[in-house]
């Protein structure tokens, strides 16, 4: 096991020197001269150069790569060329109503999607196997901001139930429960499509393993077959699926806050690209590739856990 | 070194026969396939037909019918400039598949070129390619795309080049698996024997055998694709307006959404029918393909 931790673990930090590294290069090489950029074209050259000594512009590539990644490690991120804080301070104001988001919608799709995957598989090329297929189909063809949208026509503005707008800074519970539902919902049942057919195959794989005609032969009841033998089976997939669709998961939580308009780093983002604000735009790289690779290291690791053949390998 | 022959044309010509029967065959096990082919198809005629069927020019303000609802002159309604909704859904259809088949083709061949690559040589060349592409595979594909549009500007070829970026690690993937299955096999090491020189072992007798899958994953990334490019769109990423595209449709749409509702909706049913009809596609015959599922029937 520690075996496995470790290469895990380099494997992680192997990606993550690898992302920074390309996240360094698309902000400092392609958009042109920073300094240019925040003062304009009408610039003189002394402020020009001013500046560029100011963000350590002059200094070799080299250098200002070492400070980036050095800096990413002890948490100095760079100011926002917008607002003037930091961004890793403007960063952690709305990183908890995203993961409150994120996680709340992965709860949800797994409470809705693996009782229909595994439904689905049971009732193999029957109806309730077309339809749940289908309805999952659909779920996947949505992008998820469409869907927020037909939330929002019918379920806030046409019957009222819930706010249009979700400020997602609720006084009370219930207050931030009513903001949170729409956006999880929407999100959720995205998720829940995708957990739907990753529990459905990984189902039907399980139900056609021998073990499962041995139980048969011996007279257990169907119901305990499958929700005693097959689904602790079944379920392992499932578990990758969060490490797998997380980036799907990232992409539809900023399309979902967009147009719920909640706070939360697409917000974040979507106001950086807007106003050009580079250094911000670089922490929220840096963030969503900590996120990306914390989630695919716990997912591994996890795994590993309960797949006890994974880490001999 | 010296230079070799081609690839007998007649090798091909029967690949492409085993190709095409092996797809028919995928099509008649899974009938859905059909269902989502022929709707794939249907978008096409009518984009490629868009500049005949339209019933107005999609970029024709007319500030006498603002924000119209559906009638008889304009059966899909108007928008907030007075442009006909169906003619500027006829005209992003356009938009959205030429993206999205640009992309998605650049993507499976480079993709599909690297992984192969990775599977037949392993190693140590394997590794580091495999590592790229994991790099590249970790990060959100809608925020690549957001930040290479943002930082390359927003037309029709940074679009797709920034989708297929997104798309080149799992075809990478895709095609690597079964490199390394094919490789072993007895006409591979026939083909050593006699001589092949690698390229031609690749293309001309391993890539014939992992195309139908290829092709698959293809048709659910197209999907991908063309939901991505809509998502870029709404972001206010898109092609630059006045051109017609769902995406920017259903961005100026929702800013009208209390009064004029269809305006975000036609669209958004647009996209919908066609991400529908290729994941019905591809899904159907991934199904059929899949060696795992096979012979259960």
């Amino acid at each position: 096991m520690t075996a496995f931790v470790i290469k895990r673990l380099a494997f992680a930090i192997v990606t993550l020197f690898g992302v920074l590294t390309i996240v360094f290069f698309i902000v400092r090489v392609l958009p042109g001269d920073p300094a240019l950029v925040i003062l304009g074209d009408q610039a003189n050259q002394a402020s020009i150069e001013a500046l560029r000594a100011r963000l350590g512009l002059d200094q070799p590539l080299f250098v200002q790569y070492l400070d980036f990644l050095g800096g990413v490690v002890v948490g100095d991120w760079g100011v926002s060329m917008v607002s003037g804080r930091p961004v890793i301070q403007e960063i952690m104001n709305v990183l908890p109503d995203t993961i409150e988001l994120t996680v709340v919608s992965l709860i949800l799709g797994v409470v809705v999607g693996v009782p229909l995957g595994v439904w689905s598989a049971i009732k193999r090329n029957k109806v309730p196997d077309y339809i749940v297929r289908i309805a999952s189909l659909l779920g996947l063809s949505l992008p998820a901001f469409v869907s927020a949208i037909l939330l929002l026509m019918a379920f806030a503005i046409q019957l009222r139930w819930f706010p249009v707008i979700s400020s997602g800074q609720g006084d009370t519970i219930g207050a931030r429960l009513r903001d949170l539902a729409l956006p999880a919902i929407n999100l959720g049942l995205i998720m829940a499509a995708y957990i739907t057919r990753v529990a459905r195959s990984a189902m039907l794989e399980v139900l056609n393993q021998d073990y499962v005609r041995t139980a048969r032969a011996k007279g257990l009841s169907f119901a305990v077959i499958v929700w005693r033998h097959c689904l602790r089976n079944a379920l392992i997939p499932v578990v990758t699926v969060v490490g797998l669709y997380l980036g799907i998961l990232i992409g539809n939580s900023v399309l979902t806050e967009i147009v719920f308009n909640r706070p939360g780093l697409g917000k974040l983002i979507i106001g950086a690209l807007n106003q050009r604000d580079y250094t911000m735009l670089q922490g929220m790289m840096v963030i969503y590739t900590l996120i990306v690779v914390l989630v695919n290291l716990a997912t591994d690791l996890v795994y590993g856990l309960i797949d006890p053949r994974i880490k001999y390998q | 070194m010296t230079v070799l022959p081609a690839p007998r044309p007649a090798y091909w010509r029967r690949s492409l026969a085993a190709i095409g029967s092996g797809l028919l065959a995928a099509f008649n096990t899974n009938k859905t396939s059909w269902v989502g082919l022929g709707l794939f198809l249907f978008v096409c005629l009518l984009a490629i037909l868009a500049p005949w069927i339209a019933p107005y020019d999609p970029i024709d303000q007319n500030i006498l019918f603002r924000l119209k609802p559906p009638s008889a002159e304009h059966w899909l309604g108007t928008d907030y400039y007075g442009r006909d909704t169906l003619s500027r859904i006829l005209y992003g259809a356009r938009i959205s598949l030429m993206i999205g088949l640009f992309a998605i083709t650049s993507a499976m061949i480079i993709g599909s070129f690297i992984g192969m690559i990775a599977g037949y040589y392993g190693g140590s060349v394997d590794i580091v390619i495999m590592q790229i592409m994991d790099v590249l595979l970790a990060f959100p594909s809608l925020i690549l795309g957001l930040i290479v549009v943002a930082m390359l500007g927003p037309s029709v070829a940074n679009l797709v080049i920034a989708i297929s970026l997104t798309a080149i690690p799992p075809f990478a993937r895709i095609a690597r698996a079964p490199t390394i299955a094919v490789k072993e096999r007895e006409f591979v090491e026939a083909g050593r024997a006699l001589g092949y020189s690698n390229p031609r072992i690749l293309f001309g007798h391993i890539l014939p055998n992992i195309l139908p899958e290829i092709l698959v994953m293809g048709s659910l990334w197209l999907a991908t694709a063309i939901r991505v490019e809509a998502s870029l769109a709404f972001i206010g990423l898109g092609v630059s307006p006045p051109t017609a595209t769902w995406g920017g449709m259903i961005r100026e749409g929702f800013e009208n959404i209390l009064d004029s509702f269809w305006l975000a909706l036609f669209p958004s049913l647009a996209i919908l029918i066609v991400v529908f009809s290729l994941n019905l596609l591809g899904d159907g015959l991934r199904d059929a393909i899949d060696p795992r599922l096979k012979g259960e029937e």
